[in-house]
């Protein structure tokens, strides 16, 4: 586990997300790879955010293992979540 | 901590040489006809060691059968009252000779012999009073903090649940596991994507096969579902896909070898992990594997579970008919909502004012609280849900247990 900043850590080395430990509000401004990201909206404890670059297809890894695909490009910085990442196994289901 | 397998307690002999950490009266209802009575019998002994569990069907399922016969006789259970309207299909004379054989104190009430509603009731209550005197009187033996089987579940899950609570009680499942208690964990539904991985860690290859089969059978049974075990609430709470919610799922197992595959029912002949397999076996039959928690629970303490660790990020208030269950929670933020409800704030770990290696301490060292006697949140809120429905399996092959 590393701690990328004090809201944010890295569960695994092959991560391409990080995942929010202390809830995140619009404007706050966290830095990911030395790079300062400015957090466009609230996120609460658990959500993920990009580490890099992602493109439509890749894996996504969290815990060092795959837990789906990218659905669309995803920026570094930008929030991964149901509306850019799909299962591989079975589909997701929300009350959106 | 280092000498788990030296502490002592005290419990409830049985005749099979279990022992139990409570001597409960269970009411059960053997069709849901007399689940009203059986509830109406309770509400006598409200803050009494008196719990309800029972079966609603009245077609007959071997399934509810083997997990009804084996709470009845679980070892937290003194006494057992059973109530019958009369004309469903449970076999209730196998499971009266069931726990006569056990030497508890057993009795069936059927409704439509008693005389209706009034009639079970007043008999129901008496006999529950009578009873509760005898259990009080019953004397302890001493017995190894080993002796104690504990199980593990995870339910409201968000994504803090396998960063805190889940590797928490796998780093104290490890422990268990060193000291010779047998424990287990649950849901094949949440292993999916890790088949291959679980699959190495088995004792020998055929029951690393038998893990395999048992995951792949519970993706093909969610598919034909058309419904992952993945509720709005835990996209809510940051969790995308189930290899993601499974990858938090599975890390409360720990590290340890598996020692075999439980089905509902099955008792763990001695120490070490076990996974228990709730996903019905053939084509899907009778709907979602487990319809809740709480349908987990009722299987796990079939299994001969004393104790449930219960994980939850969400903030899950259940508790259970007859094991103890350990609230564990993963998120700081729901912590501090629902103080009350959670004997444990793994969250801690997120604030850094706890590291991984405290919990799984924290944890057992509540294990060994509650084996003594002290009330979880649950038990003391007065928490007795219970859930049981309709399944299919096929009995454990021999590679399930080597």
């Amino acid at each position: 586990m590393k701690s990328l900043h004090k809201n944010i850590i890295q569960l695994h080395e092959k991560d391409n997300v990080v995942v929010v430990v202390e809830t995140l509000q619009a404007g706050d401004i966290i830095a990911i790879n030395g790079k300062e990201i400015f957090v466009t909206k609230a996120l609460d404890i658990g959500h993920k955010l990009a580490l890099k670059n992602i493109s439509k297809g890749e894996q996504i890894i969290k815990y060092g293992i795959a837990i789906g695909r990218a659905s669309e490009d995803i920026g570094s910085g930008m929030h991964v979540h149901t509306h850019n990442l799909r299962s591989d196994y079975l589909p997701t289901y929300t009350l959106n | 901590m280092d000498d788990l397998k030296n502490i002592q307690l005290s419990g409830y002999l049985r005749s099979d040489g279990r022992k139990g950490i409570r001597n409960i009266v269970v009411i059960a209802y053997l069709v849901e006809c007399v689940h009203f009575v059986a509830d109406e019998i309770a509400s006598y002994f409200k803050r009494q060691p008196v719990h309800v569990i029972g079966f609603s069907g009245c077609y007959p399922n071997a399934h509810a059968d083997k997990v009804m016969n084996a709470l009845c006789t679980h070892p937290n259970v003194g006494a057992v009252l059973l109530l019958s309207l009369g004309c469903e299909s449970f076999n209730k004379k196998r499971i009266i000779e069931t726990i006569i054989e056990t030497k508890r104190p057993v009795t069936l009430i059927t409704a439509q012999q008693a005389g209706g509603t009034k009639a079970v009731i007043k008999e129901g209550k008496q006999w529950v009073n009578e009873v509760l005197l005898q259990l009080e009187k019953q004397t302890k033996v001493p017995m190894s903090l080993n002796e104690i089987v504990v199980g593990t579940i995870c339910g409201g899950s968000d994504a803090t649940s396998g960063i805190t609570a889940n590797p928490s009680v796998g780093k104290a499942f490890d422990k268990l596991v060193k000291a010779g208690f047998a424990v287990m964990f649950e849901e094949t539904g949440e292993m999916i994507g890790l088949e291959n991985h679980m699959a190495k860690r088995a004792v020998t290859k055929e029951l690393g096969t038998v893990l395999y089969d048992a995951v792949v059978k519970a993706a093909k049974y969610y598919s034909i579902m058309g419904h992952g075990s993945f509720a709005p609430g835990n996209a809510d709470g940051g969790l995308t896909t189930i290899e993601e919610k499974s990858m938090g799922a599975y890390s409360k197992g720990g590290h340890s070898p598996i020692t075999g595959l439980l089905k509902p029912g099955d008792i763990p002949r001695h120490g070490g992990l076990y996974l228990l397999d709730v996903v019905p076996d053939g084509e899907p039959m009778f709907g979602f594997p487990n319809i809740n928690d709480s349908a987990e629970i009722s299987e796990l303490m079939a299994c001969g579970c004393h104790i449930i660790l219960f994980t939850t990020g969400r903030g899950s208030i259940v508790g259970s008919a007859i094991s103890p269950v350990i609230k564990i929670c993963a998120n700081p933020e729901t912590y501090g909502r629902m103080k009350d409800d959670m004997d444990i704030n793994a969250g801690k770990i997120l604030l850094n004012e706890a590291t991984m290696e405290d919990i799984a301490n924290e944890i057992i060292e509540k294990i060994v609280d509650v084996a003594n006697g002290a009330a979880t949140c649950s038990e003391e809120l007065g928490h007795r849900e219970f859930v049981l429905s309709y399944k299919r399996f096929e009995p454990a092959g021999p590679a399930c247990l080597p």
